[in-house]
């Protein structure tokens, strides 16, 4: 009775433990194939992802104050800067900073937060894939 | 190991000493307390920091000590993150959740006024002490201060939530 208490204790406290990790990391092309998953289910036709058309959409304004290169700069294997506090912000291409789009929790929350900064709503699965796609054949 | 034939001294040390810090809390409030009931917290961050306040908050700038505005304060902030100042600083409900419980439970310990003020420089004691006689005028036009949220401009360990005197260095 005991022991199959200590038993089941030991295997909670290893699923526990599991569970307090960080989400297990992924690589941009992992993270790319999930927002690509994502796009053939919600666009009909969906034709795949373009560098082209993501370095256009990085480079643009979208009718708000902020657009992606206020703060990441026209050279995303840069060092950027917040625009509001100046703090330092990280080059966005993995090649150039090496911990970027491995983490999708955190993929997810930046696209979210400066897609409404930038263009007052969420961008869809298309409109990321296509700036992820951009940003993977930036060499530093 | 408490010894129970002095357990009434220690006792009455004890009550005297509430009774001596009551009356000067006391005191405090008669005159609306510090910088018009608007005082930061002592200690401003508490040893152990929350990691995910840490990481969450200095993403875009540096992670602000608690203590230096009341908990109400925070929860307005925190309700507020889909516009924080303008820009989009949205978490998961869990994320939040654990955040404000942190910012709440260590927010300042001294605030006594009925105000809740967003911008910790809207604060009395921020007021105060960053006025013409504490810091000259021309400080703030310096372009590395950039601005008056920028604390560790000037306050070298502020990411640590240490404002000591000896630890400002103001940038030339």
């Amino acid at each position: 009775m005991l022991r199959k208490f200590y038993a089941s204790s030991l295997a909670l406290m290893v699923v526990t433990g599991l569970a307090a990790q960080p989400a297990l990391a992924e690589t941009p092309d992992q993270v790319l194939a999930s927002i690509r998953g994502e796009a053939e289910k919600a666009t009909p036709g969906f034709q795949g992802f373009s560098a082209a058309r993501g370095e256009k959409f990085f480079k643009a304004t979208h009718g708000n104050e902020l657009s992606c290169t206020s703060c990441h700069t026209e050279n995303p294997a840069a060092q950027g800067k917040h625009a509001k506090t100046g703090k330092a912000v990280q080059p966005l291409a993995p090649s150039a900073s090496a911990e970027r789009f491995s983490d999708p929790a955190k993929v997810e929350k930046w696209f979210k937060r400066n897609c409404n900064d930038v263009l007052g709503r969420v961008c869809t699965a298309q409109e990321k894939g296509d700036v992820l796609a951009y940003l993977l054949t930036i060499q530093k | 190991m408490l010894n129970y034939q002095n357990f009434p001294h220690v006792l009455a040390v004890a009550v005297l000493a509430m009774g001596v810090a009551m009356s000067a809390a006391q005191a405090d409030e008669n005159r609306g307390g510090k910088y018009g009931g608007e005082d930061r917290g002592k200690p401003l961050q508490p040893a152990q920091a929350n990691a995910r306040w840490q990481e969450e908050c200095s993403g875009c700038h540096i992670a602000y000590a608690p203590g230096l505005l009341p908990a109400e304060s925070w929860r307005r902030a925190m309700d507020g993150l889909g516009k924080h100042f303008g820009t989009d600083a949205s978490l998961t409900a869990g994320e939040n959740k654990e955040i404000t419980d942190f910012l709440v439970n260590n927010a300042s310990n001294r605030w006594r006024a009925p105000t809740a003020p967003l911008r910790i420089t809207e604060s009395g004691w921020f007021k105060r002490k960053h006025d013409s006689r504490e810091v000259p005028p021309d400080v703030w036009k310096n372009p590395l201060v950039k601005s008056p949220a920028n604390c560790q401009a000037c306050h070298t360990q502020a990411e640590r939530g240490d404002f000591s005197e000896r630890n400002i260095k103001l940038p030339k």
